[in-house]
Formats: C-alpha cells, structure tokens, sequence
C-alpha cells in the first residue's frame, strides 16, 4: 500500500520534472561552441548555395582584385585606397547630418512639449510630413526642388536631407526621454524659480539622457545606413564608390559583399561601444 | 499673533476648477508675516491644490492671490519673483537625483539667484547643519533615508533664502521613526520667525507650532481657529469628525 504511493508520487514527479538528457542536450545546444558551430553551419550553407548559383552563371571570382582597393603599395608606401576613402566620407556626412539631425530633433521636441499653439502645430506638421515620405523621395526633393532653389549642392543637400529625416524620429526620442522625468522634477525646479530654459538645461535633459542613450546610438547606426541612399545623386560616400568600382571592372558580387561588410563591421562597432556606454551610465546610480 | 503684522500672503475668492470639477470654491485667507499656519482637511479637499496656488504650481481660476506684494498672474516675470521668496517641500521630496545633495542645494543659488558658486556652496553647508546632515553633501539623493531626504528638501528650499515656507505633508512618505527628525528641523525653522504654510496631519506638530489651524473640505475652508480652540471645541461638525477620526489613531 505505502509502496504503491511512492511509486505514484515518483510518478508525478518524473511528469513534472523535465528528463536528464533533454535537459543536458539544452545545455549543450546553449553553450558557446555548440553556438558557433550551429552558426559556422548556417553561414556555410548559404555562402555554399551563393556560391554554386554563381558557379551555375558562371561568375569569374576575383577575389584577388580586392585588397588594392583597401591598401595600395606605391613607391615610398602604402596609401589608403578607395574602399576607406568611401568609408571616411560615409562617415563625415553621417556625422554632420546626425550633429543637425539632433538640433533640429531637440528643437521640434521642445516646440512640440512648449505652450505655444503655432510651436506645437508647426512641429506636428513637420512630423508628420517627413514621417510619411519615403527617405528616397525626400531625398530627390531637396536635390532636385531645394536644390535649385535654395542653391544647395548635391553635397549639402544630402546633409539637409538626412538631417531632417532623422531629425523626426530624433525628436520623439527627445519627446519620450524628457516625458519620461518624474513630474515632480518639473514641479521642484519650477518652485525655487527656475525658467523654463534652466528647468530643461540642468533638471530636465541631463536626467532624460538615461532614456534616451539606447536609441540615440541605434540612431546612429541607421543614419551611417541611410547614408547609403545619396549615392543615387553621387555623392562621394562608400556606397557611391562601390558603383564606381564596379563599372569600371564589373566585380559587382566581390565589390556589393565587402561594402556590405564594411558597413556592418562599422555598426558593430558603434552598437558594442554604445552598450559599453550604457553600461557606464547604469553603473552611476 | 501679532495683529500689527502685515500680511504677506492673501487668497481672496480663490477658486480652482479641474475640468468641471471645482476643487477649490471660493478661499479667502490671509496669512501675516512670521505666522504659521497648519491646513487640514480629508483626503481630496484641495489642500495641496490651495497651498500649490501660492507659488502658481497650479494656476487658480478666479479670484486673486497677492504673496509678498506681488500679484499672481500671467506674467511669467512676477511668478518666479514670488517663486524665489517661497520655498517649498512636497510629500515625495523631489530631490535632483542627478546632482549630490550639495549641487541640490547650490543649483537654485547659483543659477537663479547668480550666486558665485563658493558663495553658494558655503551657504549650502551652512543650511545641511542647520537640518544635521553636515556630512551627506558628497552623496545622491538615492544613498540617503527617507528623512535625510526629505531634510535635504527642506534645506533646498532654505538656500533661495525664501519668505515663506510652504510644506505639503511633509511627512507623509517616511517611514514612522523617520518622522520626527523631519518634524524637529520644522519645529525649529518655526522658531526662526519663518512664515510657515503647512499641510500636514501630525497634530502633535500642529499644537507645538501652529499660530492657526484652518480645516477643509469639499475645496472650502470651513473653519479658522487658533489650535487650543480648534483642538478642544471645534465650531464646525466636520471638523469634529475628522478630529475624532484622525485623533483616534
Ligand atoms: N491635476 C488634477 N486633475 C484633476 N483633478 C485633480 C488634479 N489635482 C487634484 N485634483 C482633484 O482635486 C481635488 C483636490 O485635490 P488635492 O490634491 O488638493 O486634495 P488634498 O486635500 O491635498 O488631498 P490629499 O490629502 O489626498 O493630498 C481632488 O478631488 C483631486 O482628485
Ligand atoms: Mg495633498
């Protein structure tokens, strides 16, 4: 009789508790080799399958080609080739265009959260205007209606572009980071007689910072993507050079797969730095 | 009470709306220069509305409020004036947690008042004594206790060298041992001469120091009386009730 119930109660139990070796083959599949291995094997496949479809086509690989664009040996040296060049300008006209990207994002959250009824209204309309437009039509609209009109170049242009583009969605991190402060923060700096200004300047913004760091730095990798598109008016940036290259030699597979690694090694390196970063703030209070 | 004393704080028909809602109705008080005034009233009976009126946290409807000869209104210039001589202490406390509590005490002087900042920092030290915490000033808010928080508050508010005090249950949100420290630094503040405004449910506090209580409901003041009277033989039923409710605690 006793016996019968121990057994039912192991019984229960066993159901309940999930078997030994489903569990040890998890954890074999979470550990790190069995990770890499699984994702060397996926790599694999694919860059077989590309591989064969270029065979099938008969794609001459020249891969060989390729390091002289990065690197070139001249008398007296090496010098940069046109790979990091393009790379250097995708990074200038990111920068530039990201600086007044998050001008123009703290100026439309500011007008957007103030007591002004044309501030608000003209925000909401610049919102939702560059919302609702695809990047590459804003982008032929600054180059091909601004342009002329205002005397942009295709260089400015592009900055322009890429600026008010991000600057919208920069300006609803802004909008959410500085929302997400306590209400009280606002009511203690406004009680000892701080201006609106000060409140932002020195309560507001410093503590919304926190909120706003994580897709600020994603921001920052989609601005060096979107960067890309102004290759469509030429400006000289990575992308740009790429088509270059490739109409001069036709290597377009060799050519599109190390631009595109290029691009990912940078935003890799940026999203690394920007969670070490976060770290740091955390770690403050 | 001195009857000679000018007033610094006048509420006449002062009336506040929340959408339709009328959360305050009609106030009328005046509070003289170096009075300490204790509100209180149950839950909801626009306490905190009335005394957030006096430095224009909230803005009233109708009616006219005058602090320290300046009339509250639409200009921005006469609100943060009447901001600068009014401190204020609020349930949560409110601290920059951003800043150590010297910066949270220095920001206010230094950027509102354009204080030179060792000016500021010496006064800062000067009003952490005052409330016995001389030796947080390195720390964040976040490090210290509820009432060591809520003291740092007080000594803030007491850096923009204000007028008047005003202290919106002050001690509601400490832990009960925490109470007293903070109710000690109040007592004291009182008898600086502070013109005090304060909210709060601590009758012991409101005994020891008040000059007058004044007991709300519904958004109207319902009954003034010096504390010895109010305590004993309110005038008003209501006041009764919430005393035996309060009191039986
Ligand atoms: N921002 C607001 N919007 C809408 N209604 C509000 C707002 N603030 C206060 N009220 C309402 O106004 C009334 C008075 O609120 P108030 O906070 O002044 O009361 P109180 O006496 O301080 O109460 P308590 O003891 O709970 O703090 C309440 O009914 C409250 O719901
Ligand atoms: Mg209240």
């Amino acid at each position: 009789m006793s016996a019968g119930g121990d057994i039912a109660g192991a019984g229960a139990r066993a159901a309940r508790v999930t078997p030994r070796w489903l569990k040890q083959a998890r954890r074999v599949m979470a550990s790190r080799p069995a990770s890499i291995l699984i994702y060397l094997a996926v790599i694999w496949a694919i860059v077989a399958t590309a591989l064969n479809g270029a065979e099938a086509m008969g794609y001459n690989w020249q891969w060989y080609r390729i390091p002289r664009y990065f690197f070139e040996a001249v008398e007296g040296g090496i010098v940069l080739g046109e790979i990091p060049w393009g790379l250097v300008g995708t990074l200038a006209l990111s920068a530039t265009a990201f600086l007044l990207a998050t001008f123009i994002g703290l100026i439309v959250a500011l007008l957007r959260l103030s007591d002004l009824i044309v501030g608000r209204w003209v925000a909401r309309g610049f919102l939702e205007i560059v919302r609702n437009s695809p990047l590459l039509v804003l982008l032929y609209v600054f180059y091909y209606v601004f342009g002329p009109i205002f005397g942009l170049d295709r260089y400015s242009a592009s900055v322009l572009c890429l600026a008010v583009f991000h600057g919208a969605l920069i300006s609803e991190i802004f909008r959410a980071g500085i929302n997400a402060v306590a209400k009280g923060q606002w009511e203690a700096a406004d009680a000892i007689g701080m201006t609106r200004w000060q409140v932002y300047r020195y309560i507001v913004l410093p503590q919304s910072v926190r909120f706003m760091l994580p897709p600020m730095t994603g921001e920052v990798v989609n601005m060096i993507k979107s960067s890309a598109i102004v290759s469509v008016i030429a400006v000289a940036e990575l992308t740009t050079i790429g088509r270059n290259i490739i109409s001069d030699t036709y290597m377009s597979f060799e050519i599109w797969f190390t631009i595109a690694a290029v691009y990912m090694v940078v935003t890799l390196i940026i999203s690394t730095g920007a969670t070490l970063l976060e770290r740091r703030y955390t770690v403050r209070d | 009470m001195n009857p000679g004393a000018s007033s610094i704080i006048e509420l006449t028909g002062v009336s506040k709306y929340f959408g339709p809602f009328k959360a305050l109705d009609d106030i009328k008080l005046t509070v003289r220069t170096g009075e300490r005034v204790v509100v209180c009233g149950p839950s909801g009976s626009g306490k905190s509305t009335m005394i957030r009126c006096i430095n224009r946290l909230e803005e009233h409807d109708e009616g006219k409020i005058v602090v320290d000869g300046i009339e509250l209104g639409e200009d921005t210039q006469n609100i943060r004036a009447v901001r600068q001589d009014v401190g204020m202490v609020f349930q949560q406390f409110n601290l920059f947690p951003h800043l150590t509590v010297l910066e949270n005490l220095t920001i206010g002087p230094i950027r509102v008042r354009k204080m030179e900042k060792a000016k500021a920092e010496a006064l800062a030290r000067q009003y952490l004594d005052r409330v016995h915490i001389p030796e947080q000033a390195g720390k964040y808010p976040a490090q210290l206790s509820g009432g060591q928080q809520q003291r740092v508050a007080i000594a803030r508010s007491l850096c923009m060298e204000p007028r008047i005090m005003l202290f919106d249950e002050p001690t509601s949100a400490l832990d009960p041992e925490m109470i007293n420290e903070v109710l000690d630094v109040m007592v004291e503040l009182a008898g600086t001469g502070m013109t005090m405004v304060v909210v709060t449910h601590e009758m012991g506090f409101a005994r020891k120091v008040a000059d007058r209580m004044v007991f709300m409901e519904s958004g109207r003041i319902v009954e003034v009386a010096p504390p010895a009277k109010f305590f004993s033989d309110p005038d008003s039923d209501r006041a009764r009730l919430f005393l035996d409710q309060i009191l039986e605690h």
